[in-house]
């Protein structure tokens, strides 16, 4: 392997704009779920700190960092201090793999807009997206409290109702690019993107991602209503930060793998790539704000059923019926 | 089929939402923009006066004895010619839950309910009314109304000499 | 750089596993396990198998230590620090089994001849080749029987009439 200065270098500046970008997103992702919640209910949401409450972010993050660092009697000290970060790290993580515009020529070298090509990117974020649930049981367990105890538990049971059917729902996505490399993925919709061939598997994905990112209908592990917050009931300050800015950048995120896998990633007329694909993002944000504005909670045996018995099942036919049709059109 | 009608409840919840997302929004921002209540709006309670200028509080404790919370307490007295009067009068606006039995109980319409609703403080002890805090100028509601042009001011004749009352009883003449 | 960063990886898998078996809490022996898992999956990264490192992390870490989690959680597992330490009978039948694994890598690595090393990292392709073609049987032997397990549960789990 060698080792370029300017590729180094140039990785880095990936590395930092990805991060400044995506914890930005986040925070204001925050605030403009309030927003259109407001819009929703008919109320204004935020508007004092700064001009239409743009700074509102601002104000959280240092009432967050200025909170006390509360740990509760009988807690586990090592796992409750490391469950936030382990929320919120392999979220961040998942991002590396996702090419978020054409590859631009800087200095004379091509640089792809996308921090590591890996050729199993695919099997990274199911991967990673596997891992993230950790942060949530262990937060949980950690807490000693039974709240938090019973989100952890939802969260886990939720995991394993769910992960199958967003991996199954990806398998159709692979088969048609031939490819687990996602810039490969992407270059497979240069002319028409998935969502045409495959929009059931686009839907169980959505549903999927819903739950991956405990948003409503399937917030399941913090359902307010019955368990207080969930698995973060106990944690106070920055690291309940970690947590919900976790959740934020897990939206981002999954909208960036759902734009990449079904709506064809940064691919579209007339605009610049880098613009197409963060549309498509904050499209999915939007989307998901304006679910959880409408829909109910399901509940916890209703969410198992329908993973297992609905959507696994649904996730198989499909990639049958795909296998048929490539292997009839040869 | 059961899923196309499922598929239909979801998106017209969907579309409301996303109607109600333009719609305008009901908030009153208050410190800039104040709404106003209505006239008979319970509110920061008031002592007021009759039309010559006299007090309306014959401190008959029948408010302090409505209060559900017991904030109002008072202490009755006496002046020229019988007619009485509160010494001092006080409400506990940090007890009270503006209901307005105080306002309903009053025989002379003295103590009234009004509008005004901006009453908070830092000091809890800034809340306690005396009677000069609560004692306006005006006459309040119903402005024509005297007590004393009904009843008069002073009992012009012993108790159980009326045309059709009763010589009173004795309470301690009861006991067994 | 590579072995460095192997021999790194290597030590905290070996820590890991061995803090996993001696750890008496099961919620703490889980997350030493899952640390070594990803330390494994890590090596077979450097080994040029990403496929390899991804299912380790994908079904190891992400689904079996899950669901055990998920059964730690349900069924509490009281006061596990009182719990005494296997006595030597216990330990017998381990450690000889742990010998015979040891002479045979000793054995092993003995007669090691450098393989021949690959450059490039094994492709999806060439791996679902090997796998579907060359041990197609074996993959739908494994399957039918997963399916009996399916089965299986799905009799016990049955509704019984009242």
């Amino acid at each position: 392997m060698s080792y370029d200065p300017i590729d180094i270098t140039l990785i880095g500046a990936k590395i930092a704009l990805v991060f400044f970008v995506i914890l930005t997103l986040a925070a204001y992702l925050v605030f403009a779920e309030r927003k259109v919640l407001a819009w929703i209910q008919d109320r204004k949401g935020p508007n004092r700190v700064g001009p239409f409450g743009l700074l509102q972010p601002l104000a959280d993050l240092i009432k967050l960092l200025t909170k006390e660092d509360f740990r509760p009697i009988g807690a586990d000290k090592w796992l409750f201090y490391l469950a936030p970060a382990m929320a919120a790290i392999p979220a961040i993580m998942i991002f590396a793999v996702i090419p978020f515009g054409a590859p631009l020529t800087v200095f004379g070298h091509s640089v792809e807009l996308q921090i590591s090509d890996l050729n199993v990117g695919l099997l990274l974020f199911l991967a990673l997206s596997s891992i993230a649930v950790y942060g949530v049981a262990l937060g949980g367990w950690a807490s000693n409290s039974k709240y938090a105890l019973l989100g952890s538990i939802r969260g886990l049971a939720q995991l394993i109702s769910y992960e199958l059917s967003m991996g199954l729902s990806l398998v159709p996505v692979v088969m048609l690019a031939r490819s687990f490399r996602l810039s490969d993925i992407v270059a497979a919709q240069s002319g028409c993107w998935f969502i045409v061939y495959q929009p059931l598997a686009f839907i169980i994905f959505l549903i999927s991602i819903a739950a991956e990112c405990k948003r409503i209908p399937f917030d399941l592990p913090e359902a307010e209503g019955e368990l207080v917050a969930g698995f973060h009931t106990e944690y106070s300050g920055m690291r309940f930060g970690l947590f919900f800015v976790g959740e934020y950048i897990n939206i981002i995120v999954l909208g960036g793998l759902a734009a990449t896998f079904f709506l064809g990633g940064w691919h579209g007329p007339w605009l610049p790539p880098v613009i197409w694909f963060s549309g498509k993002v904050l499209a999915f944000a939007f989307l998901f704000i304006w679910m959880r504005g409408t829909l109910p909670r399901l509940r916890y045996d209703q969410l198992m059923h329908f993973g297992w018995k609905i959507l696994t099942p649904l996730a198989l036919v499909n990639i049958l019926v795909t296998g048929w049709w490539l292997v009839l059109r040869g | 089929m059961k899923i196309f009608s499922d598929m239909t409840a979801l998106m017209t919840g969907m579309w409301i939402t996303w109607k109600h997302i333009f719609r305008r929004p009901v908030t009153i921002q208050y410190p800039e923009q104040r709404r106003q209540p209505y006239p008979r709006y319970r509110a920061r309670i008031v002592l007021t006066r009759d039309p010559e200028g006299g007090e309306r509080c014959v401190a008959c404790q029948l408010c302090s004895a409505a209060c559900p919370v017991d904030c109002i307490s008072m202490q009755p007295a006496e002046g020229d010619g019988g007619r009485r009067y509160a010494e001092w009068f006080r409400i506990n606006f940090a007890r009270c839950i503006f209901c307005g039995l105080c306002a309903e109980a009053c025989p002379t319409l003295a103590i009234q309910m009004t509008p005004d609703y901006e009453i908070c403080t830092r000091d809890i002890m800034n809340l306690i009314y005396e009677k000069e805090d609560l004692l306006i100028d005006g006459c309040g509601k119903s402005a024509d109304y005297n007590f004393y042009r009904h009843a008069g001011i002073a009992v012009t004749q012993p108790r159980g000499n009326g045309a059709e009352e009763l010589p009173p009883v004795d309470v301690r003449g009861l006991m067994p | 750089m590579e072995t460095y960063l192997f021999y790194i990886l290597a030590v905290v898998t070996v820590i890991g596993t061995i803090l996993a078996i001696t750890e008496k809490h099961p919620v703490h022996a889980i997350v030493h396990l899952v640390t070594s898992f990803f330390s494994l999956a890590a090596i077979f990264f450097l080994l040029a198998a990403p496929l390899i490192a991804m299912f380790e992390v994908i079904i190891y870490a992400g689904a079996v230590m899950v669901l055990f989690m998920f059964v730690i959680m349900m069924l509490d597992p009281g006061r596990t620090d009182q719990a005494g330490r296997p006595g030597l009978r216990q330990w017998l039948l381990p450690a000889i089994l742990g010998v015979i694994i040891l002479v045979s890598i000793g054995v092993l690595a003995a007669g090691y001849v450098t393989a021949p090393h690959t450059s490039s990292a094994i492709t999806v392709r060439e791996f679902a080749v090997t796998l579907f073609r060359k041990y197609g049987v074996a993959i739908e032997i494994i399957s039918m029987q997963l399916l009996f397990a399916v089965v299986g549960a799905l009799y016990l789990g049955r509704r019984r009439a009242p």
